[in-house]
């Protein structure tokens, strides 16, 4: 006999504190049994933008989590084997030109000029690239290259657009072997509806 | 019962790095086993209390010691 079925004939409020009780404790159970999930979309290839999505990845893959990030666009840029990310304050006008180095007068010091004039100097974008990779240096700030690494060490799913990489011509040997798959949208779209925390970056 | 502490030193490093450390000295550990961790990102206060409260290790000390952080985990 179907153990439920005597609590067919509980007054209705038993049967609803019953119900109640069971409830909380099969979500209880399932929350238990879930293993948290989030998925990126990573669409911007600079310096500075390269570093959220890898951050956010390794960390939650430390707690944890599963994760995959889906890199389109110019996002493609952080999946290349070699790695050339740049940083420049054009249009990025929020960006600070504090010289990392140099006699204690200037060190930490801001340049004194417009972005406008600064990103009109020849060069100026390897300087401020130069700049921000000696800071975060200094800072003790993982480079992309290791907080790529750690991803893959901690089985970060790397999935890449198929559509980018016909858009810009690139070769699928200028990447990294341990991309998981080249999909589109249809591909990525199934897994961040199944994922807890969904980014776009 | 005795239990074998081991240290890992994450002093001069900054987010997100003394929490994936951590995670990876864990990982080596036996159940039970005590991870001693020095930083010296304020950061990682916090971090490294919500890395346990997610990971369901336990936290036993949480400290600042020296100017720097100074914390012990057990593995669960």
């Amino acid at each position: 006999m179907s153990t439920t079925a005597p609590r067919m004939g509980l007054p209705s409020q038993d049967m609803d504190s019953w119900f109640d009780q069971r409830f909380a404790e099969k979500m209880a159970e399932r929350e238990a049994a879930h293993t948290p999930s989030m998925t990126i979309i990573a669409t911007k290839g600079t310096l500075d933008m390269a570093y959220p999505p890898f951050i956010l990845a390794s960390t939650a893959a430390a707690l944890g989590w599963d994760v995959a990030i889906f890199f389109t666009f110019y996002g493609l840029n952080l999946l290349k084997q070699d790695l050339d990310l740049k940083v420049t304050p054009l249009g990025n006008p929020a960006m600070p030109m504090k010289l990392p180095e140099g006699p204690e007068w200037i060190k930490g010091k801001a340049l004194p000029m417009p972005t406008s004039v600064m990103t009109l100097v020849p060069g100026f974008e390897s300087m401020a690239t130069g700049m921000m990779k000696k800071t975060l240096v200094n800072k003790g700030v993982a480079s992309i290259e290791q907080l790529r690494e750690l991803c893959l060490e901690a089985d970060v799913k790397l999935v890449a657009c198929q559509m980018t990489v016909d858009l810009f011509d690139y070769g699928k040997d200028d990447f990294i072997p341990e991309i998981e798959e080249w999909v589109g949208a249809a591909s990525f779209l199934p897994r961040a509806m199944k994922a807890d925390v969904n980014l776009f970056i | 019962m005795s239990e074998t502490t081991h240290t890992l030193d994450a002093r001069g490093l900054s987010c997100p790095l003394p929490i994936l450390k951590t995670r990876k000295a864990i990982a080596a550990l036996t159940p039970g086993d005590v991870l001693e961790i020095r930083a010296s990102d304020p950061g990682s206060v916090k971090d490294l209390d919500s890395f346990c409260t997610q990971t369901g290790h336990q936290l036993i000390t949480s400290e600042e010691q020296d100017g720097g952080f100074y914390f012990r985990i057990r593995k669960a």
